[in-house]
């Protein structure tokens, strides 16, 4: 009795036909060429004829799906990535980066924009990246997973956890409350002190053509940073440029670069 | 009893709460052995099992006593011994809850993005605006309100539909294509910069492409005397409606 087995033979009704006629049409075919995945070589087309399933390996190994080891803080900052260029993305629907308007519109966005929570989801969001990505990087060094063949692509991770912090320091003045302001004033402040290029640090004294100093408060890098000589007009557009254009523009290359090394060094790494 | 309704327990994927009793045993978790890991399996079959069981050893009748569906899961919560610890949900009710739960979310989220896109507040000039008194008004065409609130205010003595003295209100969107007109004093006409239709000062197109004259919106006197014009009632000339006493406002 236990080893009996039910074979339930295929019916032609009107539902196996219009499955039939649909996975024939034209449509169909163009969008999906490969059969359904059940044998290997089915899975392998699938995961290689789409764009985004390319991505990833066909074939992983266990280590790479465990949990514990991996603890999926590469894939949370990419979801957290993708979630905050989309929230930031609806935002910019209603935020406009003037003097004028900019601290109102926050404030609306909260108030009166429907979906108040759409700014808390990305700026919670943006909080969480920072985390991710700092854990990230604490299981690729526990892991060892920085060693050759991998230590290029430790470098372009650390390229990445500068650009995530530097993502989170440029959104942080666009509310354009106090708290914005005073952050960046002391947080822009420490460009003075960059050797060479900041009027106040070392060896900027030496850039001179006879008695005047080439290195100024009007010239330096914080005055480039800033688009101006303190946090003012200049400052909320050039980050409100940074933060939606410049930088994820910037990290989404990296991140390709990234997701291809990761591949082209053997997949995720294993355990020792 | 539980040989025939488990299925041989494979040494690979050992149910979550089978592993836990056996821990203080075996620490190690390295261990590839399964046998401490099966403690259900019969030892009789142990040795035999590969990593994967042989599709005819279990046959589907060995889904019966677990649980297919999310409702049965609901039930088998509710009526569960708390020392059970075999597997809640099979492989595929986990499978059909979690992608249920992505698509719901993944709905809701894309509800509550089209929602996103129409704001609560405008800042846009009102419909409904007072302009003042009749008597700051002269004869002739106003423009006063054409940037701000996009009419002109047009005082007449005898005016060709109504035939009385008094005040209609032209809106300044062009019946082409929407452009504004401008108001050319000298020549006592609207005149489109777009593509040069012609408007008389009582709205009716009579050169260029525009088909038909402009809009007259309700104007009337409000309770505290001033001019109250309301936008969101449209008059059209060719469909007669500048007939409608709330196209025109007569002053004596």
């Amino acid at each position: 009795m236990a080893t009996q087995t039910k074979t339930v033979k295929p019916q032609e009704g009107a539902g196996t036909r219009f499955w039939n006629w649909l996975t024939e049409t034209q449509v169909w075919t163009s969008v999906f060429r490969h059969d359904r995945p059940d044998t290997d070589r089915n899975r392998v087309l699938v995961m290689l004829s789409n764009i985004f399933l390319h991505l990833h390996p066909v074939r992983i190994r266990k280590s790479g799906v465990k949990l514990r080891y991996t603890w999926c803080m590469g894939g949370m900052s990419f979801f957290l990535f993708l979630s905050l260029t989309f929230t930031g993305l609806l935002l910019m629907f209603y935020y406009r980066p003037t003097l004028e308007y900019a601290y109102n519109d926050i404030v609306g966005l909260r108030e009166h924009v429907p979906l108040g929570i759409m700014r808390e989801m990305h700026r919670w969001g943006a909080h969480a990246m920072v985390i991710t990505v700092w854990l990230h990087m604490f299981r690729v060094f526990m892991t060892g997973s920085y060693k050759p063949p991998r230590e290029f692509n430790w470098s372009v991770g650390v390229i990445m956890l500068v650009l995530t912090l530097l993502l989170s320091f440029t959104g942080y003045l666009l509310p354009w409350d106090q708290l914005a302001i005073w952050a960046i004033t002391v947080g822009s402040n420490m460009a003075r002190a960059t050797p060479f290029l900041g009027n106040e640090g070392p060896g900027a004294a030496l850039l001179t053509l006879g008695d005047v100093r080439l290195i100024h408060a009007g010239d330096d890098a914080r005055f480039a940073l800033l688009g101006g000589t303190f946090v003012g007009e200049g400052a909320l557009l050039r980050f409100y440029v940074l933060h939606c254009v410049g930088l994820p523009l910037a990290i989404a290359v990296l991140m390709a670069v990234h997701f291809w090394r990761v591949r082209k060094d053997g997949g995720i790494s294993g355990p020792m | 009893m539980a040989d025939e309704t488990k299925p041989p327990t494979p040494p690979g994927i050992a149910p979550p709460g089978a592993a836990t009793p056996v821990a203080p045993a075996a620490p190690a978790a390295k261990a590839v052995t399964p046998a401490p890991a099966t403690p259900a399996t019969p030892a009789a079959h142990a040795p035999a099992v590969p990593a994967r069981p042989a599709a005819p050893a279990v046959p589907a009748a060995n889904l019966a006593g677990k649980t297919t569906t999310p409702a049965a899961v609901a039930a088998k919560v509710s009526s569960r011994d708390p020392d059970d610890t075999s597997p809640l949900v099979t492989r595929r009710v986990w499978l059909a809850m979690a992608w249920g739960a992505f698509s719901a979310g993944s709905a809701v989220a894309l509800a509550a993005t089209g929602r996103f896109m129409f704001p609560n507040v405008l800042n846009e000039p009102p419909q409904q605006f007072k302009v003042g008194v009749p008597g700051d008004f002269g004869m002739g065409v106003d423009e006063r309100y054409k940037e701000s609130n996009g009419v002109w205010i047009v005082r007449t003595a005898d005016d060709i539909v109504q035939h009385a003295s008094g005040f209609y209100v032209l809106s300044t969107t062009c019946t082409h294509l929407g452009c504004t007109p401008n108001y050319l004093s000298a020549e006592g006409k609207f005149k489109c910069p777009c593509h040069g239709s012609g408007f008389r000062v009582t709205g009716i197109n009579f050169e260029g492409p525009a088909p038909r004259p402009l809009e007259r919106v309700r104007v009337a006197l409000a309770e505290d005397g001033q001019i109250l014009v309301d936008k969101s009632r449209k008059f059209q000339f060719e469909l007669g409606q500048w007939i409608d006493p709330d196209s025109f406002l007569q002053i004596a």
